[in-house]
């Protein structure tokens, strides 16, 4: 099976959606780095959010599933009610515990998660949100040497998100869904 | 706690799971690790453990506090009437079949503090077949098997939890299943006296009755694939012919040798049924 050596972790709440579609729609349908997606939901809400992907971008939108491995081509969207970690052999798990920040999914969970298995090659962007989750998580990967991003807060929807993780990693990347774009086009391995 | 180096913690983890199985017998080894290794460190957090000697030295000195360490390591957050939809199919689909036997015996397998097995209780009563059902009520951990059966809970989430209520189909008024007090509420202990509360390990422990439903939700998620194996043929085994299985939201049995023996009966909500 196909497997990347990077992985690509996104987060945001409030305003996240449209954020995460716009810089979706940039990127080719054999893109070469799996996309994790970590947006806050409503609990206990089923509301599909693959249906709002199917149609708008060239990957394939899927709900994480447990013990499934990350694959080129696919977005993984976190369910609601879950965390989403990942696991060495580049499988995920998923975990019903505590919520985190007031969230599950938690973003800082996944984004942990994902540089712990990835290190310097974790690329981590935190969008528009209405909380700071999301944020120490960044941080970490910062720490472990991998690539951190915020949106430009003066874009973002809510500016909490971006401007929580600004405040809190001084090397932290501050770029407008224009520019993330360009970047992760730049990332993709023909 | 910050940790100079991932790999050499990966590594101490895989020591503590050998060193707890030899002193205490529980074996953590088909466990899906990103999740224990979070939960220890959330652990060491807590507890204001610098490293993972400190912690092996508190483990082995202090049978307590291993027991505060189980509780923390396997995961015992739940709620009543998670997944309300569950709850709703299962009063649909499930449960006017099962009014068809004279008796009924239903597990519910890592029933934590109790939340799930009281919501199954209150759907049991509603449709009539409280007095002739037996639940086996199971944990690894003996700590909050206490609680299973007191059927204790924080005031503060009644709100939540009644409107999960309603949207499985409930009748009644929620507040007549409990009496409050100081904060907390207590429901009726008539809910549960036809209910056995008995240490049970998914991982080590072997079939010990035949069952016409199976509840095992959000537990799987936190094993390895040999170790989900080994259990969905340990329900297998526990199962009477066309009794029911049901699972967490996100957990299958896709994967497993078993899987033909099984039908959907509501794929959305996880709940199979023994076909042969």
């Amino acid at each position: 099976m196909e497997t990347s050596s990077k992985v690509i972790v996104i987060g945001g709440s409030w305003g996240g959606i449209q954020a995460s579609v716009t810089i979706l729609k940039a990127l080719p349908a054999n893109y070469s780095i799996p996309i994790v997606l970590v947006l806050h939901r409503l609990r206990n809400h089923d509301g599909n959010l693959q249906d709002v992907f199917k149609h708008k971008i060239a990957l394939k939108a899927v709900e994480v599933e447990e013990k499934e491995m990350l694959q080129p081509g696919h977005v993984y969207l976190a369910p609601s009610n879950y965390h989403v970690l990942l696991e060495k052999d580049h499988t995920f798990s998923l975990d019903d515990s505590e919520l985190e920040n007031y969230s599950r999914p938690s973003i800082d969970v996944t984004f942990t998660s994902a540089a712990d298995v990835f290190a310097h090659n974790t690329i981590g962007i935190l969008l528009s949100g209405a909380s700071k989750d999301g944020s120490s998580g960044l941080k970490y990967i910062f720490e472990k040497q991998g690539k951190t991003i915020a949106q430009d807060p003066n874009e973002a929807e809510i500016k909490i998100m971006p401007l929580a993780a600004i405040e809190s990693i001084p090397g932290c990347t501050v770029m407008n869904l224009e520019q993330i774009q360009a970047f992760l086009l730049s990332l993709h391995d023909h | 706690m910050k940790l100079e180096n991932e790999a050499r913690f990966e590594q101490d983890v895989e020591e503590l799971i050998k060193e707890i199985h030899t002193q205490y017998g529980y074996d953590f080894n088909g466990y899906a690790r990103a999740s224990v290794y979070r939960r220890i460190k959330r652990f060491l957090s807590h507890k204001h453990l610098t490293s993972m000697e400190a912690l092996r030295k508190e483990l082995f000195l202090d049978s307590y506090f291993f027991e505060n360490f189980l509780q923390e390591i396997t995961v015992n957050v739940t709620e009543m009437f998670r997944d309300p939809s569950f709850f709703l199919s299962l009063r649909e689909n499930v449960l006017p079949i099962l009014s068809t036997y004279p008796f009924i015996k239903i597990w519910d397998a890592g029933c934590s503090t109790g939340e799930e097995l009281f919501s199954l209780a209150i759907l049991l009563k509603e449709e009539g077949l409280l007095e002739r059902t037996k639940i086996y009520a199971t944990d690894i951990n003996q700590k909050v098997l206490k609680q299973a059966k007191a059927g204790i809970f924080s005031a503060a989430n009644m709100p939540a939890y009644t409107s999960g209520y309603y949207a499985a189909g409930g009748r009644q008024e929620f507040s007549s299943y409990y009496s409050s007090n100081y904060g907390s509420v207590k429901f009726d202990s008539s809910l549960v006296k036809n209910v056995i509360i008995y240490p049970h390990n998914l991982a080590t422990d072997f079939s010990f009755n035949e069952f016409h439903l199976i509840l095992c939700r959000n537990v799987l998620i936190y094993f390895n694939r040999e170790l989900q194996e080994r259990v969905f043929k340990l329900f297998d085994e526990s199962m009477v012919s066309l009794g029911y299985l049901a699972l967490g939201k996100k957990e299958t049995l896709a994967m497993s040798e078993i899987s033909s023996n099984y039908n959907f009966v509501d794929k959305n909500n996880r709940i199979y049924r023994k076909i042969n």
